[in-house]
């Protein structure tokens, strides 16, 4: 075999894999998605993404759009109404943890960076059961935060985002310090130096931070498991499975996969607009640096 | 992790970096440490409904490790199922990452198309859709029984087979039984690898070329030189990646709660340690079991990330 005849082989051989794998990938979807023309029993039979006896699909549609009588918006504007505080919070409160850690020299940065890792590592679950007897009353304040969305958000106002902090730090250390100090000689202070000079070049890890708690927040489950009882304070994924249950008539399939796909579109705009800062973003937080 | 930087240069003298750090100092002290520590206070106490908290010591962490009752069986069922189930997720999703960042690596033609495909499913993998897509998808007459029930019909073709699959034949019963129910679980995971490959795909292309030249001009086929040159040089990255699914797999919640009809199920076969916690907390106002169960979660993950990385000193590869 020639060279050339093998390379060409060769990359076939990879063309055909990775083409493998995307459609293994995005089959599922795609399956989701002709569901909602078909009824159950077809569903549950086929394999293939055109419907044979196709039933109403707007019908579905109609249907999967109300949950309990609210919209799959209204529970949308309940899951942004803890999650733009929390991208707020999360990006202010960590961006300016990263700068006094990469720009300063202060006594106890080495305990504090370090404090930052090791808070990377802990499992979550082991604050969550003083964190709620604390949001519940238990606190030196005596203030009831449950029936409110603060629990979602108010520890994220906090640089609590370890990951964040690591990233941001990573990223603040890749800009040459000759900026700040032509800031110092031009007379800023140290938080004009931060919004003036260091933010506009650290823009791309910033809508990185904001956009990964976003899509992460946007999925979070357990959260509003916990702190979210009433109806109308449903979070969209709480709708969700509320409309998944059986009602008189059964689970009509069909419904349940156009209201899926309805609450998944939300994700999969921000994905294509701001693809570039997720990629990058993500992938950057393996350097090793 | 980090390297030191060569060039000393006088940073800010500035005494403000305080007060940068008051957000952050608030958020250990008010959400990190005091739970942490309260978190183990609690476990010290058996809280029951109707009667006063007592103080029993290491009662709890006695009872759910070692003692014969209906918390000390299921925790041990759960720390089980939740082995099972990191040890089964990270190796795949590391391998499967690996490979497809491999192959992405040869200069392909439409890689952006490739990667977004692929990273697709991470971003929505942690949803409810895609738990009740997954419940659908390996349900008794799924997507993934029916082409199974294709392909053994598929079969025909050959010659001398003559086998059909019976009406409303369930090949597989993947969310009935315990064993596969588990393996599901993983694959969910495994289906969103998107992030463990970018960050892979970022550190082969930050692979010197010369290493490659250097090793073509001995002959070395591509292969070899993945295991030789490639691997060595990404381990660094391999030891991030595992170590970020190790945590993340100990703490899985959504998928082991969403897809089963029940969750944890079918028979507590997906009772992962997160949902085993949730349930004795939330469901049943056991806080003492459930602080003891979180901190001894604590504990392992730990152990297991301390060995992780006194272990890589032997096989992480720094250059520097």
């Amino acid at each position: 075999m020639t060279f050339s005849v093998k390379t060409k082989l060769l990359n076939a051989l990879r063309y055909l894999v990775l083409g493998l794998v995307a459609l293994i990938m995005l089959y599922p979807l795609l399956w989701m998605i002709a569901g909602i023309w078909r009824p159950n029993d077809e569903i549950f039979t086929s394999a293939g993404l055109m419907p044979q006896n196709p039933v109403d699909g707007f019908e579905n549609i109609r249907n999967g759009w109300m949950v309990q009588g609210r919209s799959l918006l209204f529970y949308f504007g309940n899951t942004l109404r803890f999650l733009i505080p929390r991208v707020v919070g999360q990006v202010v409160s960590c961006v300016l943890t990263a700068y006094a850690i990469t720009r300063f020299e202060f006594k106890g940065k080495k305990i504090v960076f370090a404090l930052v890792l090791a808070t990377l590592l802990m499992p979550e679950v082991i604050f969550r059961i003083p964190l709620f007897q604390m949001y519940s009353g238990d606190n030196p304040f005596g203030i009831n935060l449950l029936g409110t969305f603060m629990p979602l958000w108010l520890e994220n106002a906090f640089a609590t985002g370890s990951f964040f902090v690591y990233m941001l730090v990573q990223f603040m250390r890749g800009i040459p310090r000759d900026l700040d100090e032509a800031a110092k000689i031009d007379g800023c202070n140290s938080f004009q130096t931060l919004t003036l000079i260091l933010l506009p070049v650290m823009k791309p890890a910033v809508i990185t931070v904001g956009l990964l708690t976003f899509m992460w927040g946007m999925n979070d489950f357990i959260g509003p498991l916990i702190y979210i009882r009433q109806p109308e304070m449903r979070v969209l994924q709480q709708a969700l499975r509320v409309g998944s249950e059986a009602g008189d008539g059964g689970v009509i399939w069909g419904q349940i996969f156009a209201m899926s796909v309805m609450a998944l579109i939300p994700a999969i705009l921000l994905f294509f607009v701001a693809q570039r800062y997720f990629m990058d973003g993500i992938a950057s937080t393996g350097s090793k640096e | 992790m980090s390297t030191q930087v060569k060039k000393k240069r006088a940073k800010f003298q500035w005494s403000d970096a305080y007060l940068y750090l008051i957000p952050w100092l608030i958020g250990i002290l008010v959400f990190r440490l005091y739970p942490f520590i309260e978190a183990f206070r609690i476990s010290l106490f058996n809280q029951r409904i109707g009667r006063p908290t007592e103080f029993v010591g290491l009662g709890n962490f006695t009872e759910i490790l070692f003692g014969d009752s209906m918390h000390g069986n299921l925790f041990r069922h759960s720390l089980n199922v939740t082995f099972r189930y990191v040890f089964l997720t990270v190796p795949l999703v590391l391998i499967f990452a690996l490979f497809i960042a491999f192959i992405l690596n040869f200069k392909i033609k439409g890689i952006g198309f490739f990667r977004t495909a692929f990273y697709i499913p991470s971003i929505l993998g942690g949803s409810v859709s895609v738990a009740l897509l997954w419940r659908a998808v390996w349900g008794n007459r799924g997507l993934i029984n029916s082409f199974i029930v294709i392909i053994v019909n598929g079969l025909n073709f050959l010659p001398f087979v003559n086998i059909y699959a019976p009406e409303g034949w369930v090949p597989v019963g993947w969310m009935v039984q315990g064993g596969t129910a588990l393996v599901v679980m993983a694959i969910l995971r495994a289906w969103q690898f998107g992030s463990a490959m970018l960050i892979f795909l970022s550190a082969l292309q930050n692979v010197p070329a010369t290493l490659y030249e250097a090793a073509s001009i001995d002959g070395a086929k591509k292969w070899r030189q993945f295991f030789t040159i490639t691997v060595p040089i990404i381990t660094p990255t391999i030891l991030f990646n595992g170590i970020q699914l190790l945590t993340a797999a100990f703490q899985e919640f959504n998928a082991a709660y969403l897809v089963p009809a029940q969750p944890g199920g079918p028979n507590n076969a997906t009772l992962l340690l997160n949902i085993f916690i949730y349930q004795r907390a939330f469901e049943q106002n056991n806080f003492g079991i459930a602080a003891a169960a979180s901190w001894i979660m604590f504990i392992i993950v730990m152990i297991i990330a301390t060995i992780v990385q006194t272990t890589s000193s032997k096989w992480v590869h720094y250059n520097d």
